[in-house]
């Protein structure tokens, strides 16, 4: 098991290199050159040739282009992302407490919703083809096709106008919460509860279920069991839900004015502000890869057959 | 056609199917159907209620909501069926390469996939239009660029599957070329896996498209998008919030009509399933798995 993990990390290196590297010249396709962007984002009234010059050569855009990958790479593994184009603040001070919102909210919603999946799955499964089964899932159906800002929108309007219960944005109490969080567990609790429900039902036609019946066991004993068994799918995919949640609230926060990710990344892509944009991309990129990775581990750590890959 | 009379069986597939059609027929007819100019000012009629000459009423500028509704369908989902039209060619032909003829071309292929599917969706989308710019044309270009893998990987799996069958070792052996073999032979089969997929991803990508017009950054002003008029719906929510409703339930609907039909396929497709319940459950399992995992 240990030299799995060992392995597993030390494949997701590479990944993680490979990562950096596409952030990095993710700046350079950009049609215009970062030196002019720089000056217009701090409304310099005349950009000439000159001016121009000069900001390439502070920014160290002159260097041959590997000496700049280095360079950034290695200021990134400091947590120094540079600066920002509009503010001139370095990019960590606005990103880090963002991105520490960002992950309140989704640590959150992710635990709302293995909470919620788990329920509504496993008694969907225990009562399966009944009303209550088919009526769950057709709800979640239409639930998956609501478009989250409408819901988000809609929810805002009744409850924060209407019967002025909870705060309409910002994150200043705990009543924050519940309106982001409600609507970002929706739509998943509506996809993951199936997978729950699945890996439950087919559970219950394996053999050891029908002995555990004839030997006499009882059924909230076997129902344990096979829950054991069919949480296995579960876990992996709500690690891997969590970056998922983490890199898609942008819709959300914007809507409910949260100061987190999401926000920060709609301003700066707004103002054009690249060291902030390619800081979120290579932040979001990193947590996706080591939540797999780790979400891997936890798997195979339940399942020994995984183990055999190697 | 087997396929078509499987569906036809399917009631709420069928249906589905037909919403999906009409939809684009009326997107495309646009100035047919359309009972205003979308883009005409009459600030006379500002958030003025239905009424028979408009039949949604007006929004804040006095534009006929209905009109906009109408030609909203252009980027909404004649847009997203293009940059899915490209994202599922591009996918299947690196699909093909790698499931038919392995080897090298394989490991790089699925290499590049998944470098490509180590960026959560909506991030990659987000950096995109971030470089490029906001615009419709940038979002497609993002989507194009951030859905190819999951196809790819998704028609090589299919691909490999049937390679690996007797007939087609039949064909190889016989000497028949590997363009005709996969011309005649691996397309016809896998052409319902792609169906599945593409229907799927169909729904997130309407959803993903008018989510980042609804935060400014697809089209432009003063085109009409449904997300867009979402947007400027919310300006207005706390006195109008009847605005808000007609584009949204154009979304609920559009996307529920696409998710049926997802379904409807993979079963008329394989009416296996329909009989055999596990099957159905494991598929579900991995298709929903897709729909995540696609962003």
């Amino acid at each position: 098991m240990g030299l799995y993990m060992v392995k597993k990390l030390i494949l997701s290196i590479p990944l993680l290199f490979v990562i950096s590297f596409l952030t990095f010249i993710l700046i350079n396709l950009s049609p215009m050159d970062p030196a002019e962007v720089v000056l217009r984002a701090q409304e310099v009234p005349q950009i000439t040739e000159e001016l121009i010059a000069q900001t390439r050569e502070a920014l160290g855009l002159n260097k041959p282009f590997l000496n700049q990958y280095t360079d950034w790479l290695l200021a990134c593994l400091q947590l120094d992302f540079g600066d920002s184009y509009v503010t001139g603040e370095s990019v960590w001070s606005l990103i880090g407490p963002a991105f520490l919102n960002t992950l309140k909210l989704t640590l959150v919603s992710s635990a709302a919703i293995i909470v919620l999946s788990i329920v509504l799955g496993v008694n969907c499964a225990l009562r399966e083809g009944t009303l209550v089964d088919q009526s769950i899932r057709g709800m979640s159906f239409l639930l998956t096709a609501l478009p989250s800002y409408w819901l988000a929108s809609i929810m805002i309007w009744y409850f924060s106008v209407k019967l002025d219960l909870l705060p309409t944005s910002g994150m200043e109490s705990y009543a924050s919460y519940i309106l982001p969080v409600t609507v970002i567990s929706v739509g998943y609790i509506g996809i993951y509860f199936r997978n729950v429900r699945s890996s439950m039902l087919n559970q219950l036609n394996e053999d050891y279920v029908l002995y555990g019946r004839a030997s006499g066991l009882s059924e909230k004993k076997i129902t344990l069991h096979i829950l054991r068994n069919s949480l296995q799918v579960a876990v992996s995919i709500f690690c891997m839900s969590i970056p998922i949640i983490l890199g898609s609230t942008v819709v959300i926060e914007n809507v409910f004015a949260w100061p987190g990710l999401g926000r920060l990344s709609v301003k700066s892509i707004l103002s054009r502000d690249f060291p902030i944009i390619q800081a979120y991309v290579l932040i979001l990129a990193v947590a996706f890869v080591l939540f797999n990775t780790v979400s891997d581990i936890i798997n195979a750590a339940l399942n020994p057959k995984l183990r055999k890959e190697f | 056609m087997r396929i078509v009379h499987n569906l036809s069986k399917d009631k709420l597939a069928s249906l589905s199917l037909i919403i999906a059609v009409a939809i684009i027929l009326v997107g495309i007819c646009a100035p047919v159907f359309a009972p205003h100019d979308p883009n005409e000012v009459n600030m006379k009629l500002r958030y003025a209620g239905p009424s028979w000459e408009y039949l949604l009423g007006n929004d804040h500028l006095g534009r006929s909501v209905l009109s906009r509704l109408i030609y909203g369908i252009r980027p909404s989902m004649l847009w997203v069926l293009v940059a899915l039209g490209i994202s599922v060619g591009i996918g299947s032909v690196a699909g093909f390469i790698a499931g038919y003829f392995k080897g090298k071309a394989d490991t790089v292929i699925m290499r590049l996939c998944d470098v490509m599917l180590s960026f959560p969706g909506y991030v990659m989308t987000l950096a995109v239009v971030g470089i490029l710019g906001a615009g419709l044309t940038n979002i497609m270009i993002a989507f194009v660029v951030m859905k190819w893998a999951w196809f790819a990987r998704v028609i090589r799996t299919s691909v490999m599957q049937y390679s690996e069958m007797d007939y087609v070792k039949f064909a190889q052996a016989c000497g028949i070329s590997h363009f005709k073999i996969i011309t005649k032979h691996i397309i016809p089969v896998t052409l319902s896996d792609i169906a599945v997929i593409a229907s799927g991803s169909m729904c997130s990508m309407i959803l993903q498209i008018s989510g980042l017009s609804f935060l400014g950054l697809g089209i432009q002003a003063p085109n009409a998008e449904w997300g867009m008029m979402l947007n400027e719906a919310r300006g207005v929510m706390f006195t109008r919030p009847e605005l808000m409703l007609a584009p949204g339930l154009a979304i609920v609907i559009v996307v529920s009509a696409f998710n049926f039909l997802a379904d409807g396929l993979q079963v008329a497709l394989d009416p296996q399933l329909r009989t055999s319940s596990k099957k159905l459950r494991t598929n579900e399992v991995e298709k929903s798995t897709y729909e995540y995992a696609g962003g």
